[in-house]
């Protein structure tokens, strides 16, 4: 067992974020080693590492984030390192260091969703969810709102290109995307808690 | 197939064929195993479980199918590079990680029929004899996940994965892995180091080609989505006819994607090389929006080269004769497109009208590319986020008309000089787009652009001096 250290813990540090109130805090449980087990032996023997990315997702979905805490569990989990994992997690794109809002919310902005109006659909929901276009940045792309209810983020091809501008919130995909269509669908968010 | 139903808006034109797309759209279909063995599924890997695993390779080889993933690679060969007198496991990966911008067309496979992958995956690793492939799924499916892992279950209850599958002693263990958002992940070697649990950074070849050094060191097999679905139809109609049927070299159907400025965007299904580009914008697609003209085409996915619609290119008539024609003339294969200095790629097709900036589309294509480096050869890492801002500047007015010949150097230099095809998609786009609307780009950087207000205050304090041009 690799004990959680403060010095393992300062290889990266957690961006503090309003959404934290809507995820649980990471805790290393027997049932969630149970499931992690699950994913490792999806893979042939001695190829634990290969369970990496299905370990993050899982903690990713329950967390919503991948937390410092976190990375040594799972490193632990697929008999990796911490900073092989950390490498991991920073390559990807679709894994996060900080929390997202309750409800994340993906703007296609690649050049036909850019066609269809993508990149003022994307200010068009920044002044939904109180959030400014600007803080969304190339070292952080995801902007929560200060209320912790949204997070929102511009994001490469959703492989919908035909039907453009695609959103996606959480994991549905909405296509055709108008700002009235948007509005609705906030609205119908909203009322869901 | 007259007693099929599509749901309202979704009916296929006249010309295309439906095959892959069959159940796409389809009123009362389900992802379900039900709904694929009603509609006469797993037949086709009735068929090969009792071949020879050779002669299914064979056959596909016969069929002249090549891949859909956008290289075009013939699939049966692919298969056979396996290294003779091989002791290591096989392994079969269906590459899912659609993320080539333009392409929608795997999206629609895994979301609504999922089984019939499954099944030309089967097929497929019976051929090559793998016990255990992987489906690399993009994490922006989830949806899909979940409807593919279920498929997986019920064709394991019913036999048709798993162990002793149809009671031939082949057993097969299929799983699904899912990516994390990352574009370079679509390269095999990339998708291959994705699933190894590393950094997915792509592999230099030779000696890497993943057929002998592959997944785990071992041989491994890299299909696209379609590539499997067209396995099956092989089978189902067996090599020769499946040969026989479209372009002489490049047989069967495929899915084309249309996306951008014409009426009805969206898949179509089209047996190769039957139709002419003008024929799927003009009579498919509805033409262009109203009062508006075509300008350019990008008829392969982002990566490919664009096509201006008024150049003249010269075509041969079947006896042989000079013709000129513009790209409305070239017929949808492989090779017709090729020949004209383009890609016809994974069939996503993206159409800008005249109302669209060149600068604007090519400017959209560098922020792309430039997020979506892996960051692991140099001249990739670093050059791309430099077109990025030559193309910004251009945009802004900013630049000077040097910066045009500047960008293309800077795409001349990625081009061949990286470890994988990610040098050449991202140095594409730039080279064909400053070449072929050069002038686009040097309007931008006339001197009257530098008064163009770059901020609203500016703009209110030129506003006296500032003109349209």
């Amino acid at each position: 067992m690799i004990e959680l250290t403060d010095d393992i813990c300062a290889l990266a540090k957690d961006v503090p974020s309003p959404g934290e109130k809507f995820y649980p805090v990471f805790e290393p449980t027997p049932e969630l080693a149970a499931e992690a087990h699950g994913y490792v032996t999806m893979y042939p023997e001695g190829r634990e590492q290969s369970a990496v990315l299905p370990i993050i997702h899982m903690v990713q979905e329950k967390f919503g984030f991948i937390s410092a805490r976190s990375i040594p569990w799972i490193a632990e989990m697929c008999k990796s390192t911490p900073i092989h994992v950390a490498g991991i997690v920073s390559f990807y794109p679709g894994i996060r260091r900080k929390c997202p809002g309750k409800w994340h919310i993906r703007v296609c902005h690649t050049i036909a969703c850019a066609m269809s109006g993508g990149e003022d659909l994307l200010k068009f929901i920044c002044g939904k969810i109180g959030v400014k276009p600007e803080e969304m940045t190339e070292a952080e792309p995801m902007a929560v709102s200060a209320d912790g209810l949204w997070s929102i983020e511009a994001v490469e091809c959703l492989a919908h290109c035909g039907f453009g501008p695609n959103v996606m919130v959480n994991d549905t995909l909405y296509s055709q995307v108008t700002p009235e269509k948007i509005d609705e669908v906030l609205e119908d968010y909203r009322r869901r808690d | 197939m007259s007693e099929i139903t599509y749901k309202p808006g979704h009916e296929p034109h006249p010309r295309e064929t439906r095959r892959i797309f069959r159940n796409i759209d389809r009123v009362g279909y389900t992802p379900s195993i039900e709904s694929f063995l009603e509609d006469g599924g797993y037949e086709a890997l009735k068929k090969a479980l009792a071949m020879e695993p050779a002669a299914v390779i064979d056959e596909v080889k016969k069929s002249g199918l090549r891949g859909r993933g956008g290289a075009g690679f013939p699939t049966g060969v692919k298969w056979t590079f396996i290294p003779r007198g091989n002791t290591k496991p096989v392994y079969l990966v269906c590459n899912c990680d659609e993320s080539e911008p333009g392409t929608f067309k795997d999206r629609f496979i895994v979301h609504q029929d999922p089984h019939q992958l499954i099944e030309g995956m089967v097929i497929a690793c019976y051929a090559v004899q793998a016990h255990y492939a992987i489906i690399y799924m993009r994490e922006e499916f989830p949806e899909a996940a979940k409807i593919v892992r279920e498929a997986l279950e019920e064709a394991e209850k019913n036999g048709f994965v798993g162990k002793n599958i149809q009671g031939t002693g082949y057993d097969l263990k299929i799983i699904l892995h899912r990516g994390a958002g990352a574009y370079i992940c679509g390269e095999e070697t990339g998708l291959i180091n994705s699933i190894e649990g590393v950094r997915p950074y792509p592999r230099i070849k030779p000696p890497f080609f993943p057929a002998a050094i592959g997944l785990y060191g071992c041989p491994t097999i890299v299909n696209n989505v379609e590539s499997l679905c067209q396995v099956r139809q092989v089978l189902l109609r067996g090599g020769e006819a499946y040969a026989s049927e479209g372009a002489q070299r490049s047989p069967g159907t495929r899915i084309i994607g249309v996306s951008g400025d014409v009426k009805k965007p969206g898949y179509y299904e089209i047996i190769s090389g039957s139709i002419t580009y003008g024929e799927l914008l003009y009579d498919l697609c509805g033409g262009p929006k109203e009062g508006r003209k075509f300008k350019a085409i990008i008829p392969g996915g982002a990566s490919a080269k664009v096509m201006r619609c008024d150049e003249v290119l010269t075509g041969r008539n079947p006896d042989g004769s000079v013709r000129k024609m513009s790209i409305f003339g070239v017929p949808m294969d492989l090779d017709s497109i090729a020949a004209h200095g383009s890609m016809s790629g994974s069939g996503g097709v993206i159409v800008m009208d005249d109302s669209r900036s060149m600068p604007e589309m090519l400017r959209n294509l560098n922020r792309f590319f430039a997020w979506e480096s892996c960051g692991q050869c140099t001249p990739c890492r670093e050059g791309n986020p430099w077109m990025l801002k030559l193309s910004t500047r251009i945009c802004e007015g900013k630049a000077s008309p040097e910066d045009v010949d500047l960008l293309k150097s800077v795409a001349d230099n990625i081009c061949g000089r990286t470890v994988c095809a990610f040098g050449e998609a991202c140095s594409w786009p730039v080279q064909a787009f400053t070449t072929k609307f050069r002038e686009e780009f040097l309007a931008l950087t006339k001197p009257i652009n530098a008064f163009k207000p770059h901020n609203p205050e500016s703009a209110e304090a030129r506003k006296y001096m500032t003109r349209e041009d």
